[in-house]
């Protein structure tokens, strides 16, 4: 019978099965500086962590991204960073504090120092743990207790997830990325659209984005409900993964090539949906409102709420223009902004800073700009090839690495009432801050609203 | 785990659709420690306005159901982030049980290993639970997880629920014990496949 990537790795992780619900083995387990709660589900039952080597640990959370060491934090978050270290070090757990170079968002850390893997099962503390699927990991979010129940077993407890197969053929627009793809399905599905279910991403648009890329969908597919998400290893992954510190090397390098080539769904498995969707019909995409799937192209107007389908949404409309303080009809481009935020597990990566960078070469940042690198390394490697200068030189802030104002949980705030272009995921009521405003965009859509103080086209500026 | 078995209260209505986590409880508030209660954030910007003040018209702020002990929701309540705060801040605020369709799964996943029962009835079952709490508020419903469903006045509907998660809430039997039991078989899986 032919079987999906999903069913392929689900089968190979599966160490018993109850009432339904499979007991599958974890190959990764990453922990952040959050609640201590896992460790405290240890304590309680008197154990260990199994599996120590199939940990690792980063702060990003709580870590100021203006330098400030973590003791001279406010409690709450000095505790959270403190917290970590201890029970790291107790527990024998690899981790990458403020001043390591390893040092990052957990998501961008992962396939970036190659510890997430094509065909391994992935779990972390944090909804946005699906991003792993961009290197064809099965990868998911997970409570803290459940977490608890991970480090002393190295297994979870799971409820078998439909899938879902997202078919985006034909060929993105010039100047439309993997952003714009991502926000694009999340509104097409909607909020809770892929509830229950696996999403693979498929179909030759998928195929043709970098690894980078695959990732920034993953990483949205959270915000339609997605259990998980992933896009089948192919020789882009390959090369992508090749001599990373924790890839393996030499002749394991070769195997484990050999069993990432069996992964990809078999011609004519079956999913149990599938949604097909035309690549060339996506266009620079920003979100109106404080659900991830109000989103529209750049070239689309504020909805109507009269017009909404149904009740449901015309009531949600309403308050989604209330918070946000925009009258149906606006049309998005030329929304004027307060500030822009480029970073994130989304968008936090080598390549989301250039494209940032290239539109921002030569020109003046119109309002506070800010840039956080996903990671340490991404931070240095942006240096070395003078990102950070093109930043620094039209005016923006160019920041230690770490979540910040994706989260507003290290102090890093959207004023109240502040509109803000940002590269992140979530536009929730008060998300990055009571009573901030925020439009999802792409990293070059953010540079764009950032030199001219407003949502824009960026294709325009590339233009002009 | 405390054992659940059946629950008879109150319920606020929060109608609607994709509260998420944030609401619940906002990010800013997750530095606390969970045993240092967190009632007082629960929902805080839906219950409080930016001076402190109480919003009247917010569910929880409304006197009958001050001390609700189910929370009725529109669907994909949770979703958003994984965190387990927003399950904490609820019960310490009182609430045992959520009822809701299509809940958000982490968050379900979440309320499940806390001890809080989220429970999950047709749609349409919830629309008219919905609707008889907005006419008679003081309503009291019953969940009752023996017989898997929700009644008030004379009504009275079925809901799902994984056969396992319902035998560990009844007994207040903790996941985590029933897997360590189970270790043998995990060495042997860890030991046929090699190494990962
Ligand atoms: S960058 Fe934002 S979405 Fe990503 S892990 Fe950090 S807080 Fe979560």
């Amino acid at each position: 019978m032919p079987l999906t990537m999903f069913e392929k790795i689900w089968r190979s992780h599966r160490v018993a099965e109850e009432d339904g619900l499979a007991l599958l083995y974890i190959d990764r387990h990453f922990l952040q500086d959050g609640p201590r709660r896992k460790f405290e589900v240890l304590e309680e039952a008197g154990v260990g962590v199994r599996r120590p080597d199939l940990t690792f640990a980063t702060v990003d959370h709580y870590v100021a991204t203006d330098g400030t060491p973590p003791e001279a934090l406010p409690e709450g978050r000095r505790r959270g960073i403190a917290d970590i270290g201890r029970d790291a070090a107790r527990h024998g757990i690899a981790l990458y504090g403020q001043d390591d170079p390893r040092q990052g968002i957990v998501h961008v850390v992962g396939p970036e120092r190659g510890i997430s893997l094509p065909g391994t099962t992935i779990v972390c503390n944090d909804s946005h743990t699906p991003t792993h699927g961009g290197v064809g990991a099965l990868a998911f979010g997970i409570g803290s207790t459940e977490c608890g129940h991970v480090l002393a077993t190295q297994t979870l407890w799971m409820k078998k997830p439909r899938t879902m197969r997202v078919c985006v053929t034909g060929r993105l627009p010039e100047g439309v990325g993997a952003k714009d793809m991502a926000l694009a399905v999340v509104g097409r599905l909607g909020a809770a659209g892929a509830a229950g279910h696996v999403v693979e991403f498929a179909g030759s648009a998928v195929a043709a984005l970098s690894v980078e890329g695959r990732l920034t969908l993953c990483n949205l597919s959270t915000e339609c409900g997605a259990r998980s998400a992933m896009v089948a290893p192919d020789e882009t992954t390959f090369a992508y993964l090749a001599g990373r510190p924790h890839t393996p090397a030499g002749l394991a390098w070769e195997r484990a090539v050999g069993r990432w080539r069996m992964l990809p769904s078999d011609p004519g498995a079956a999913f149990d949906r599938e949604v097909a969707i035309d690549a060339a019909e996506i266009a620079p995409t920003v979100s109106w409102g404080i659900s991830p799937d109000q989103v529209l192209p750049i070239s689309g107007r504020v909805p109507d709420p009269d017009m909404a389908p149904d009740e449901g949404r015309r009531t949600a409309w309403r308050r989604a223009l209330d918070y946000m303080d925009l009258k149906p009809g606006t049309p998005l481009d030329g929304i004027p902004v307060d500030r822009v935020f480029i970073g994130s597990c989304t968008n936090g990566r080598i390549e989301d800073l250039r494209a940032a960078a290239r539109l921002v070469a030569g020109r003046r940042a119109a309002v506070p700009a800010w840039v956080v690198p996903g990671s340490a390394a991404v931070r240095s490697e942006a240096e070395a090839e003078g990102l950070d200068r093109v930043f620094r030189d039209a005016g923006f802030e160019w920041r230690q690495p770490g979540c910040s104002m994706c989260v507003a949980q290290n102090g890093d705030l959207v004023t109240p009432g502040e509109r803000c272009a940002s590269t992140t995921n979530r536009n929730f009521i008060g998300r990055q801050g009571p009573g901030s405003r925020t439009h999802l965009v792409s990293p070059a859509t953010a540079a764009a609203a950032a030199v001219t103080g407003r949502l824009t086209d960026h294709r325009r500026l590339a233009r002009g | 785990m405390r054992s659940f078995h059946r629950l008879s209260a109150t319920a606020a209505a929060l109608p609607e659709a994709d509260i998420d986590t944030d609401r619940i409880i906002p990010a800013r508030f997750i530095d606390r420690r969970p045993q240092d209660g967190l009632a007082d954030c629960l929902f805080h910007d839906l219950r409080f306005a930016a001076d402190g003040s109480e919003r009247p018209e917010f569910a929880l702020n409304r006197p009958g159901w001050r001390d609700a002990g189910i929370l009725v929701t529109g669907p994909n309540f949770g979703c958003g982030s994984s965190r387990e705060h927003a399950i904490f801040a609820l019960l310490d605020w009182g609430v045992r049980v959520v009822i809701g369709p299509s809940p958000a799964e982490i968050f379900a996943n979440n309320a499940f290993e806390n001890g809080l029962l989220m429970v999950a009835p047709e749609r349409a079952a919830v629309l008219e639970l919905l609707g008889r709490l907005e006419t008679a508020p003081a309503t009291t419903v019953t969940v009752d997880l023996e017989r898997q469903v929700v009644e008030w006045d004379n009504r009275s509907v079925p809901f799902a629920i994984d056969p396992r998660r319902r035998r560990c809430l009844l007994a207040g039997l903790d996941t985590l014990a029933l897997t360590l039991a189970m270790t043998e078989r995990i060495t042997a899986f860890e030991a046929a496949r090699g190494e990962a």
